[in-house]
């Protein structure tokens, strides 16, 4: 008796995996690659003009060709006639991936305690399977830089694409050592210090940044001339921008501190980048020389003065790129980063003209980042990160109907599609039981 | 007699005239314009004219009466001023966060028309907005309905005074993080809240039973009965419940939006429109079936847990359910762009664009209970009007003029510089705040209720 129950306990235990299985309803459409021709489509290149009629085929990753009566062998035909195709945008600054709930501190993860902590790691920190990356990329919005913040060097950016299983798999080739630079703007309304206080206060913190930037320099040389070094990570990873080996990316906003900052780059052989730059436009020439390249963002944002006038964040990226500055856009965002392309719209309004808009969050970036081999246009041997839309994709009217990233087909779905699906038509609708 | 009928009339004309010169209204004339009249479909090449604040006719080939502007609109599209179900411009502070339930406070007390706020919102096409007081109670502060006449110096000069009431309620995390958790006092969770507006609303039917035996005793004879002691919180409820105050609930989660819904249908209360309303996707036939709709945003979610599960389609599907909706900024940022917001609802989820245009128009006008007025472009209606360069649910438009009651308070071509109306002796020179700090949110008065969380909500607090 006991063996027919302990035969049949055992039986039943092999099939629980079944029924289990059998509650699985519905199927799940992972990203896939393989080899896709993308046919017929109007493909704005970018960096090689509007090209109609245009096929696109992509392999291993890459987009191997573009152009027309190209071969569909062993290829997926995807039909684009009546589409666009755009090079996947890039958010040059935002905090993706490190952060899920921002009134929750459980899941915020891009801040650390300290003052100078360049060694955190914003890379390793991004979770894959944030909701706010398959929110992002079916805008469109495939590779972005996540930034770490709080401290004057709070940690090591990483520019991600928005596709993997891992930080690895999305690393996307290019990381930089933030650096906040001491402002002199104040923090909101509740920052109630005195104008001389804030005066101070700033000339203390950027003496205290060249102190620790001295500390690095002699680490660094140290370092070159083979002195036995006590652990140090903060001092070792600070020491990669003093060489030039991580660029420096410094947030950097008000007026007078971008000129500090400007000041304080000079004589020293780094690579350096602004981010912020709220107030460039008011020092555009000046940024315009020094030839640092701009990161700025976000253009749908309130004016830094009561005085200003209404449009200053809306025009700041056109005034600079007129002064001949280098600009890319970012948002500042962590779950809406999808909105970039609506940021570079009103750009594109207030002075910075279509094309140049699009090239802020595409190709300017992706040469910014010494990546553009791999990055912001839509030619063959690039990375296949291809957005396909009904139109521009910085208009809303637009949908966008399919994204490549890394020559991954993605699944057009995320939790905010499926509750539409889920919630469009409710059943039962009003019926109480 | 005859004298003194002139004198009579002339004095009743003057009171007529002052109470009409209260506020300016405007004649212009608005040539050759794509006319969106939100309720009346598009009108190609059609003209609008406007005398003493009022849309008196629409149609082509008008002509301007002697000394009225013409304003050629050619190439450029005509729509409603932009309504704002949900803001905070103009108050000088917006949280009395002393109570679950003060209905007796006003936003009409704290009104500042000095704000560079109302400047902002009128470059962005907003001519009406609802400003409300904070979350931080499950019964707020009565709300102001504003008319952006950028330069007034009087502070009822700017309130829409022939808006009905409206007052702020609050549920979930808001109300019981400053009440439950910060004061150790009920609600500290949803069954909280619930409670506290039930008990409310019961004090009030008790208070108002009061007052009724007091009025009905006071016309017998030999009656020596004392009034009841006045309350201006308990009348204000009592006001809810007579259906002369409409509610405007900020609520994010389907399970406290539901409960609401049947608190209000057990108090017989009708006036009510959610305010945020999230997860109001899921109960949209509910929504849909007892109530003045929700105003949402077009795709805010993640700042805090009770807009986690959230989704931009929000909006596309309370529309597709049948419920009034609108898309509101509750933000000083977001409210120089709401044309823009409401075309989110094409990306996300396909509205045409007569229903988005609804959105920020006509659907937020009826939630405010000011639709026979405003909120479409009709004969006889108040001439709140922009001009948009570009059809303005592109992303590349740009508003170009705003008018309210006739009058243009806004002109990109006549654009100065700084705009503020007035610079206070003690304001810092140039203080410069970096970043969207200046939004107004929710909970704003209430920071010391987040230091217990380092700050980490100074940036989220809708």
């Amino acid at each position: 008796m006991n063996r027919i129950l302990k035969t049949l306990y055992t039986s039943m235990l092999a099939l629980l995996p079944v029924a289990a299985m059998a509650q699985i309803d519905g199927e799940f459409v992972k990203p896939r690659t393989g080899k896709f021709l993308l046919q017929n489509a109007t493909v704005v290149t970018v960096t090689k003009g509007t090209l109609t009629n245009t096929s696109v085929l992509v392999e291993n990753g890459k987009i191997v060709q573009v152009g027309t009566n190209l071969s569909a062998a062993g290829a997926e035909v995807i039909d684009c006639t009546g589409r666009f195709i755009y090079p996947g945008m890039i958010d040059s600054g935002t905090r993706l991936g490190l952060v899920e709930i921002s009134s929750v501190p459980e899941t915020v993860d891009y801040a650390e305690i300290g003052n100078v902590t360049p060694n955190m790691q914003a890379l390793t920190t991004v979770n894959p399977n944030s909701e706010a990356i398959g929110v992002t990329r079916v805008s469109g919005v495939t590779t972005v830089l996540t930034v770490p913040t709080g401290g004057l060097f709070p940690g090591t950016a990483a520019l991600i694409n928005l596709n993997g299983y891992t930080p690895d798999q999305m690393y996307g080739g290019f990381k930089a050592v933030v650096m906040n630079f001491p402002s002199s703007g104040r923090r909101g309304r509740f920052d109630r210090r005195s104008d001389e206080d804030v005066k101070k206060d700033s000339e203390k913190a950027l003496k205290e940044a060249n102190e620790i930037w001295g500390n690095a320099s002699k680490y660094l040389n140290l370092k070159k001339s083979g002195a036995e070094l006590q652990f140090y990570p903060e001092m070792d990873q600070l020491s990669k921008a003093v060489s030039g080996e991580l660029p420096l990316l410094i947030v950097v906003n008000t007026a007078s501190d971008i000129q500090h900052a400007i000041k304080w780059v000079e004589g020293k052989n780094i690579k350096v980048i602004f981010s912020g730059v709220a107030e460039g436009w008011r020092v555009a020439d000046e940024i315009a020389k020094a030839g640092i390249p701009v990161i700025t963002g976000p253009v749908q944002d309130l004016p830094t003065r009561q005085s200003d006038r209404y449009d200053t964040p809306y025009a700041n990226a056109g005034k600079m790129a007129k002064a001949g500055v280098k600009v890319a856009l970012r948002t500042d965002e962590e779950e809406n980063v999808r909105n970039l392309p609506f940021h570079a719209a009103f750009a594109a309004a207030y002075g910075l003209g279509k094309e140049d808009a699009l090239k802020a969050i595409t190709i300017n970036p992706a040469e910014i980042f010494g990546i553009a081999d791999q990055y912001g246009s839509v030619e063959a041997g690039k990375r296949a990160n291809l957005v396909i839309s009904t139109g521009d994709p910085l208009e809303t009217k637009s949908q966008i109907l399919h994204v490549f990233i890394d020559g991954y087909m993605i699944p057009m779905s995320n939790r905010h599609i499926r509750l539409y699906q889920e919630f469009l038509e409710r059943s039962p609708g009003l019926k109480a039981n | 007699m005859k004298k003194l009928n002139l004198i009579l009339a002339a004095l009743l004309g003057l009171g007529l005239n002052y109470s009409n010169a209260q506020t300016q209204k405007g004649n212009v004339l608005i040539i050759n314009a794509t006319v969106l009249t939100v309720t009346k479909g598009n009108l190609e090449n059609t003209d609008v004219l406007v005398q003493n604040g009022i849309i008196r006719q629409v149609g082509k080939n008008l002509s301007a009466p002697a000394g009225v502007e013409t304003i050629d609109a050619s190439g450029k599209y005509l729509m409603p001023g932009i309504i704002d179900a949900h803001s905070h411009v103009a108050l000088d502070v917006v949280n009395e966060a002393s109570s679950p339930i003060t209905s007796e406070v006003r936003m009409k007390d704290v009104v500042n028309p000095f704000e560079i706020g109302i400047y902002r919102a009128l470059a962005g096409g907003v001519t009406i907005s609802h400003a409300m007081h904070g979350s931080a109670n499950v019964v707020g502060g009565q709300n102001a309905t504003l008319k952006h006449r950028w330069g007034v110096k009087d502070p009822s000069d700017i309130i829409m005074q022939d808006a009905p009431r409206t007052i702020k309620f609050a549920l979930g995390e808001n109300p019981t993080r400053v009440h439950g958790r910060g004061n150790g006092i009920q609600p500290k969770s949803r069954m909280g809240v619930e409670a506290v507006l039930r008990n409310g609303f019961n004090e009030a039917l008790q208070y108002k039973k009061g007052w009724e035996t007091y009025n009905a005793a006071k016309s017998q004879k030999g009656n020596t009965k004392t009034p009841p002691a006045y309350n201006e919180r308990l009348q204000t409820l009592a006001d809810i419940l007579d259906g002369k105050i409409i509610i405007h609930c900020h609520s994010y989660r389907a399970d406290e939006i539901y409960m609401l819904i049947n608190v209000a249908k057990d108090f017989g209360i009708t006036k009510l429109v959610f305010q945020h309303t999230n997860e109001g996707f899921k109960v949209a036939p509910e929504i849909a079936q007892y109530t003045m709709g929700a105003s949402v945003f077009a795709d805010w979610w993640a700042y805090k847990m009770e807009v986690y599960y959230s989704t931009a389609f929000n909006a596309a599907i309370l529309q597709r359910n049948g419920a009034i909706t609108s898309i509101n900024s509750d933000s000083a940022e977001l409210i120089r762009h709401l044309y823009h917001e409401a075309a989110k609802t094409q990306r996300y989820g396909g509205l045409t664009d007569e229903e988005a245009l609804a959105m920020i128009t006509i659907n937020p006008a009826k939630q405010l209970g000011i639709d026979d007025k405003v909120g479409s472009i009709e004969v006889g209606k108040q001439a709140d009007l922009v001009i948009f360069e570009g059809h303005p649910l592109s992303s590349y438009t740009i508003p170009q003029m705003t008018f309210v009651d006739g009058v243009k308070y806004f002109d990109i071509k006549a654009d100065p510089d700084d705009q503020r109306q007035f610079v206070s002796a003690t304001e810092m020179v140039e203080p410069i705040f970096l970043h969207a700090y200046e939004n107004h949110q929710c909970l704003q008065d209430v920071d010391e209720y987040f230091e217990a969380f380092q700050g980490a909500f100074i940036e989220e607090k809708h």
